[in-house]
């Protein structure tokens, strides 16, 4: 009996502690998570130790780290490889969980942390040739060795770091998740900049054109998707001489079959979205007579943020800005002497291939009239609780062979292998850097020539007066029409025959307007000599900003402001005029009576307390789903056409056959769509106005910054008060919107101003984790206090000095 | 001093002792150390381990949290559906310490009826 009850005991003590040390489903591990000596109790800490001395090896002299009121580190080292150092050991102080996990996601890891769910994200990413391409970007560096130095003593800061941690000390998901920070590497930082160049440069939709021009034919795609919209302002005036470049030649077309297959499902693209608004104006146009620069990068809205505010300084160089935890440097900033900007360049820099396999072990494929042979690279997929999942993915000389009998592909013998310049390497970590110590127009001309992908509208102004904008990437040189369209990867004269020459890439330098700006729309007018086809460009924030600059003589600070915070709705207000007649003449409830008084007194500003965007949003979203009824209820892939051209063919092709919605009798025009969609948004809003007690625009967008682990409300911030929306140069949507608001006059030294949706510190128990949403969402801005002497104390509130260890 | 006050003494002074160099479970160890050394009887058993950590647990917690405000525990509290109240939070914490020190006590004590009638 004794022997039993002891028994007994024993089973109950074990399955009790495997039970609280075991991460069972979505619950943490809750002995473990809920121990005050080793749980998230210790995460429960606002970061604020003073004078705390840490020995760091590898340093040559002591760094002094002195944290602001919103604990941006300003770190003064003596020398470049102390100040990179210091980076990665302060950056992963704060955003270590968040480095790793960014990493993680590049690579096609998450399912070792999250499980099967993520099996299929992990399968994409791999075969989109993530790892792949951040090896041949390592390659690339490595013949570099200042750079290989910078990113090392960064790693070997960050692993500094990571291994004075105890398990008590490990940022709290790591705790959720029960997992172990592991060493970082110089691989880590090539694949958060893959995880950039995916997210700018990721994007196409060759295999959505494909099935669109098989299904309707060419004309009915130029009609949908045009090269050039009716009206383009370009990032590149549209004035520009390009008389420089005499000998430029666009790829003569081949006379050759293209091959037309039905590609049901693709791979999932980066947010649409993802873009950024810059513009610089002359002094001459300053109210100063400095010039004045200005950048916001639209992208995800997250917690932790993607940007990491520091000024990182020694006797050489004092820069300032924001960085990506886990690059070296600053990536948007400025310095004594410079201040620059990005926005995505987007340009179609991803090319689809149909490879013909000779049999069904992908061994050889057509080239040329014979059988090359692929190399295979074995992707291992740790999956957590399950066996490790082998993804065999195929080699050719275009690139990997994303689609094929085993993944998304039209069975055995056929695959489509993907063409990217995200997988040529190139020198981005050397030209952040130099950006960061560049003095002068000549300068940042050299720092961003090895740039290559994700391409950017680099904005620059100097305290010497220049202003300037290069789109700098490695583009290739197509012929006409190269690559909107699923090519013969069997046929050589496909594949790209060479690459636009760097200084033949579009740029502009102190324009006669006084004013350089980008915001994602078409690079330049069709005089440019080489093809640039129309990737999707924005049509809309461009003109409000370039009539903006247009508007006035001088810019003050104020003017950058409100222009960052402008919510006039450009699309509404081409198009509304259009459609409210028809309404007016129509039939009308008294419900719909009413929306229409409601809308009819908008004046298109998307501000919160509106009711307009609102109901213009719903009467838009349904009126661009009945227009494209036939696109949204096909079993293949196909995309929407873009915005402004939805807008453009509502307008001036009313009677259009895709006006025609397929499943009714009837034969719909322009004007029939208007009035069902504005009926049915009547519907819709009168449900919304009874479930949510509102309809102001406001409390209906609910702008909300996820947590990067699948939004995890308790970490999130929801319902945040700040208008806009996609389009708008306020481009603030549902989760997307202004990454990082930065103004910068070019007085010496350099005066400005910045905010970002989130906080320096990762960790949600922090103060710092959020401190700055609330001033983001209401278009303020810190004034950044750009230290020019080491010893200043003013708005410090703590400081840390790591010295060089003995041993 | 009875049984149970010692128990309950020597159970927290271990467990925290021990917290400072082992991980969590070190409150199990403590609740089974003192269990077979200080054996009680029926119901205390258990009980008094499970007093003893849900308290010290709880004690623990809320100076960590109260020093900040209580930033994380109201976000961990959302998180573990519990309503975004802190003071769950630290009822739950208490409750899981204290569950494991109890069972652990019950298991301290039958090893000391093993050993003692050998």
């Amino acid at each position: 009996m004794k022997i039993f009850k002891f028994g007994l005991s024993l089973v109950l003590a074990i399955t009790t502690f495997y039970a609280l040390n075991t991460k069972l489903g979505s619950l943490p591990p809750l002995g473990k998570f809920l121990s005050p000596n080793q749980g998230v109790w210790q995460n429960e800490i606002t970061e604020s130790e003073n004078n705390k001395e840490i020995s760091l090896k590898g340093l040559t002299a002591p760094v002094t780290v002195k944290y602001d009121k919103h604990l941006i580190p300003h770190v003064f080292a003596e020398n470049k490889k102390d100040l990179y150092r210091a980076q990665g050991y302060v950056t992963a102080q704060h955003r270590l969980w968040q480095m790793e996990f960014q990493t993680h996601a590049a690579a096609g890891r998450l399912s070792e942390i999250v499980g099967e769910t993520a099996l299929n994200y992990d399968r994409t990413e791999r075969r989109r040739g993530m790892v792949y391409g951040a090896e041949q970007k390592l390659k690339n560096w490595e013949t570099d060795q200042e750079v290989m130095d910078y990113v090392d003593a960064f790693a070997n800061g960050v692993n500094q770091y990571i291994n004075s941690l105890k398990p008590s000390d490990f940022p709290v998901e790591y705790k959720l998740l029960d997992y172990a920070p592991e060493q970082w590497t110089r691989k880590k930082t090539a694949l958060l900049l893959m995880y950039m160049t995916k997210m700018l440069a990721g994007g196409d939709s060759d295999l959505e054109y494909t099935n669109f021009l098989k299904k309707y034919g060419k004309e009915r795609f130029d009609l949908l998707y045009p090269d050039f919209f009716d009206i383009n302002d370009p990032v590149i005036p549209a004035e520009t001489d390009w008389s420089f470049m005499g000998n430029a030649t666009q790829t003569p077309i081949p006379d050759s079959e293209m091959p037309l297959d039905y590609i049901k499902k693709t791979i999932e693209k980066p947010h649409p979205d993802n873009g950024s608004n810059n513009w610089v104006v002359s002094p001459e146009k300053s109210y100063s007579g400095n010039a004045i620069l200005a950048n916001d990068p639209h992208l995800g809205l997250n917690l932790p943020s993607i940007w990491y505010a520091m000024q990182l300084t020694t006797p050489e160089q004092n820069t300032f800005g924001v960085t990506l935890p886990g690059a070296v440097g600053i990536v948007i900033g400025f310095n004594e002497h410079i201040a620059w900007g990005m926005t995505n360049a987007t340009r179609d820099v991803i090319d689809w291939y149909k490879i013909d396999f000779e049999d069904k072990t992908n061994s050889n494929y057509k080239y040329d009239n014979a059988w090359k042979a692929t190399t295979k690279r074995i992707e291992e997929i740790k999956i957590r609780g399950k066996e490790t999942f082998l993804d065999t993915v195929t080699y050719t000389h275009h690139g990997p062979v994303t689609y094929d009998a085993n993944f998304k592909g039209n069975g055995e013998k056929v695959g489509y292998a993907m063409r990217w310049t995200g997988h040529l390497g190139g020198q981005n970590q050397r030209t952040l850097l130099d950006l960061n110590t560049s003095k002068n127009y000549d300068d940042y001309k050299n720092a961003i020539k090895k740039f290559v992908a994700p391409a950017q509208n680099v904005i620059f102004a100097s305290t010497e007066g220049d202003i300037a904008l290069w789109i700098q990437g490695k583009f290739p040189n197509k012929w006409k029409g190269q690559g909107k369209f699923l090519m013969d990867g069997s046929n050589p004269e496909h594949d790209w025959q060479s690459y636009i020459p760097q200084e033949y890439n579009a740029h502009t330098k102190n324009p006669e307007r006084g004013f350089v700006s980008s915001a994602n729309q078409h690079p330049v007018d069709e005089s440019y000599p080489y093809y640039v086809f129309n990737d999707g460009y924005e049509a809309y924030r461009n003109r409000v900003i370039n009539d903006f600059f247009r508007s006035k003589d001088k810019f003050d600070i104020q003017d950058f402001k409100d222009l960052h915070n402008n919510n006039f709705n450009l699309q509404a207000s081409e198009l509304l005029p259009t459609m409210i007649p028809v309404i007016e003449k129509a039939d009308l409830s008294s419900d719909e009576q009413n929306m229409l008084s409601k809308i009819k007194s908008w004046k298109y500003n998307n501000d919160i307390d509106e009711v307009g965007p609102t109901i213009w949003q719903i009467w838009y979203n349904t009126l661009a789903e009945l227009t494209w009824d036939e696109i949204k209820n096909d079993s293949i892939a196909l995309d929407y056409p873009f915005k402004y051209q939805t807008a453009y063919l509502l307008k001036n092709n009313p009677n259009d056959k895709f006006m025609d919605i397929v499943k009714t009798p009837e034969v719909e025009t322009a004007s029939d769509l208007f009035l069902i969609a504005f009926k049915e948004a009547t519907t819709k809003l009168k449900e919304i106005e009874s479930s949510k007690g509102t309809l102001a625009w406001g409390k209906n967008k609910a702008t909300y910054i996820g947590h990067l682990l699948q939004a995890l409300p308790a970490f999130s911030r929801h319902d945040l008060p700040i208008g806009g929306y996609s389009g708008i140069v306020n481009a603030t949507s549902e989760n997307h919107g202004p990454s990082w608001r930065m103004i910068v006059e070019m007085t010496s030294p350099p005066t400005a101003l910045a905010v970002y949706p989130g906080g320096q510190s990762g960790n949600p128990g922090s103060k710092f984790y959020d401190d700055l949403v609330d001033i983001w969402a209401s278009g303020n801005y810190l004034k950044l206090n750009f230290i020019q002497d080491k010893n200043q104390t003013d708005g410090i509130i703590f400081s840390q000095t790591l010295n060089p260890s003995n041993e | 001093m009875n049984k149970n006050t010692k128990n309950f003494v020597f159970t927290i002074i271990i467990a925290y002792v021990l917290s400072l160099y082992l991980p969590w479970w070190s409150v199990m160890l403590a609740a089974l150390i003192s269990g077979f050394l200080i054996p009680l009887k029926k119901g205390a058993v258990f009980f008094i381990p499970f007093v003893a950590i849900a308290l010290m647990w709880i004690v623990q917690s809320y100076m960590l949290s109260s020093a900040n405000e209580f930033i994380l525990a109201k976000k961990i509290a959302t998180l573990l559906k519990l309503n975004g109240n802190s003071t769950l939070l630290l009822l739950a914490t208490g409750l899981v310490g204290g569950l494991a020190a109890g069972v652990s006590g019950i298991f301290g004590k039958q090893c000391n009826m093993l050993f003692k009638n050998k």
